[in-house]
């Protein structure tokens, strides 16, 4: 398998979540009340870059004040400095589409949110994120601290409008990979920047369309680390032993005894979470009553969308599947254990 | 292992632990007036393996306006505070602002980094504006250098709240110049008498004198030299 796919890249940045977007009730003085706006929210794009599209529709109905723009779903704010299709694919188990999103203008919830005012903000996260993964990567900053103005520019205009050609013009003079290719393998720690979300799922839930809403980021991890490599054979590792490395806790004391394995075969818990997801559907029920579950369990791994198969090759997930600020953003569902008491 | 990254001038996540108890103990014995530090252990999966995973948080160190650097632990709000409320109560409570600090481990920059937020009497968070009138005119000068890529508002990792940071990314540079003694137990006391002074907050002197090999303040100073750009 090629590490690097054009076609999946491309797939990547054309991939967009069909947005309708509500005002909020408390901000609509006008009868009729607007109608909902239909959009389409790119998946490596930030909320924040579609209100001047929002903003004309709902303009003439605002009560009067000072702009202060956030989106909440279900009554939970999203954080706009996550990308649209990461908050898509964490928040909706069950792909909702349209995705209902509600918008205010007022009333920003300074408590959980840090304020957007605009597109700078969003950019200066951005560039804030790629540093971050260049110094995962290299070990130091230089490169996006060395980038001229002009092309600090066009990589962010790029990305917010879309243009993937001129952001990888740019963005390859960073250096910042693609991994597997021996040169970029020497120069660099060997480590690989990774967004990963932990979303916390009842005991009870079997089946993803039970998933109840996210009523506070509370119930979500939000896990910051990268995943290490550090000798030849590790380059070759699949997706499913870069997520053991990351998330240890998914296998119980038995099962981590093969943690020490460099690239471990055979099928685990892990497994069961993720293919059997259906087949345990309708039986858990009475597995449940007879053996409380000792180990953590994964129900769903989700990047981009999609959801990963555990043996491709970790280095084409990453490759073609990260965000343009070289990061990985993993979404994933799990089951806690049953406390044996 | 632990050794070879401190002298690169990062720190390992294991390292962080034994540093954090390190400052926490160190901190108790040093006389000052600031509160102690406390480790808040965090576990992100109810059952599971469990690592040593936690932050250091230092919280209610009171600003009072006017004076140069964050002075004193006492709860001016309070009046059965012995000694220094005295004084302390004198000031208006408009102009008291409180901060919490905390010290959260990257694993990305396998640095310690300072998260820091401040409130206002009436519970109110501080915003920019206040935050920048609290600040020493180092920090000020680096800010308005780096327009605000040096400290920004971010989301704390374990509390999922807005909270300012100190960008993290020059850290290894400068604490390899800083560490002429290199050992985790004395790595946050380091770390923290350059990185407090650009939020006003000192790190005691008799700390600081046995931490750096020639005992003396004033080349912390120099190490200052953080690169606005970084």
């Amino acid at each position: 398998m090629e590490l690097c796919s054009e076609e999946a890249v491309r797939l990547v940045w054309e991939g967009a979540i069909p947005l309708q977007i509500h005002l909020h009730e408390s901000e609509v003085t006008t009868l009729p009340p607007p109608p909902p706006v239909l959009i389409l929210g790119p998946r490596i794009g930030y909320l924040p870059l579609l209100v001047t599209v929002i903003k004309p529709h709902f303009n003439d109905t605002l009560p009067p004040g000072v702009d202060s723009v956030w989106f909440d779903y279900k009554g939970l704010p999203l954080k706009w400095y996550i990308p649209t299709g990461v908050l898509f694919d964490l928040l909706c188990a069950e792909p909702e589409r349209p995705w209902n999103l509600t918008v205010h203008f007022r009333g920003h919830p300074g408590e959980i949110l840090t304020p957007c005012g605009g597109e700078d903000p969003v950019k200066w996260s951005f560039i804030n994120s790629l540093k971050e993964a260049a110094y995962i990567i290299n070990g130091n900053c230089k490169n996006v601290m060395n980038m001229s103005q002009t092309d600090q520019s066009v990589l962010w205009q790029s990305l917010a409008k879309g243009n993937m050609e001129s952001y990888t013009h740019v963005s390859s003079r960073l250096k910042l990979g693609p991994y597997g290719e021996d040169a970029v393998m020497r120069m660099n720690t060997g480590r690989i920047p990774i967004r990963l979300y932990l979303r916390i799922l009842g005991e009870d839930v079997d089946d993803l369309e039970d998933v109840t809403t996210v009523d506070s980021w509370d119930s979500i991890s939000y896990i910051n680390r990268p995943v290490e490599i550090h000798n030849e054979e590790d380059h070759h590792i699949t997706f499913r032993s870069a997520m053991r490395s990351l998330l240890p806790e998914f296998f119980d004391d038995e099962a981590s005894a093969f943690d020490h394995v460099l690239v471990p075969r055979g099928d685990y818990e892990i497994d069961d979470g993720i293919e059997n997801t259906e087949a345990t559907g309708t039986d858990f029920v009475s597995t449940k009553s007879q053996s409380p579950k000792k180990v953590n369990e994964i129900k769903l791994i989700r990047v981009q969308g999609i959801e990963v198969d555990l043996d491709i090759p970790f280095f084409w997930v990453v490759n073609n599947l990260k965000n343009p600020e070289h990061f990985l953003h993993i979404c994933v569902f799990m089951v806690p254990a049953l406390n044996p008491a | 292992m632990g050794d070879q990254s401190i002298c690169d001038g990062s720190l390992s996540a294991d390292d962080f632990y034994v540093a954090a108890k390190s400052l926490c103990e160190l901190w108790q014995t040093a006389n000052t007036t600031l509160p102690n530090w406390t480790w808040i252990p965090f576990k992100r999966i109810p059952t599971g393996i469990s690592c040593n995973e936690g932050y250091l948080s230092l919280e209610n160190v009171y600003h009072i306006k006017s004076s140069k650097e964050l002075v004193s632990s006492q709860d001016p709000f309070q009046e059965e505070q012995p000694v220094d409320s005295a004084t302390v109560v004198q000031v208006p409570s408009s102009v008291i602002h409180a901060y919490d600090f905390h010290i959260i481990y990257s694993f990305s920059y396998r640095n310690p980094v300072l998260y820091f937020h401040g409130h206002k009497y009436d519970g109110q968070p501080l915003d920019l504006d206040d935050i920048q009138k609290d600040l020493p005119e180092y920090s000020l000068k680096l800010i308005r250098e780096s327009k605000w890529t040096f400290i920004t508002f971010e989301e704390h990792p374990y509390l999922h709240q807005p909270w300012y940071m100190l960008h993290p990314c020059g850290t290894s540079d400068w604490m390899k110049l800083l560490q002429g003694n290199p050992s985790a137990a004395n790595y946050l006391v380091s770390w923290l008498s350059v990185v407090g002074q650009a939020v006003g907050l000192r790190v005691p002197s008799s700390l600081t004198s046995s931490c750096f090999n020639d005992g003396s303040s004033s080349s912390i100073g120099q190490c200052v030299e953080i690169d606005p750009s970084l």
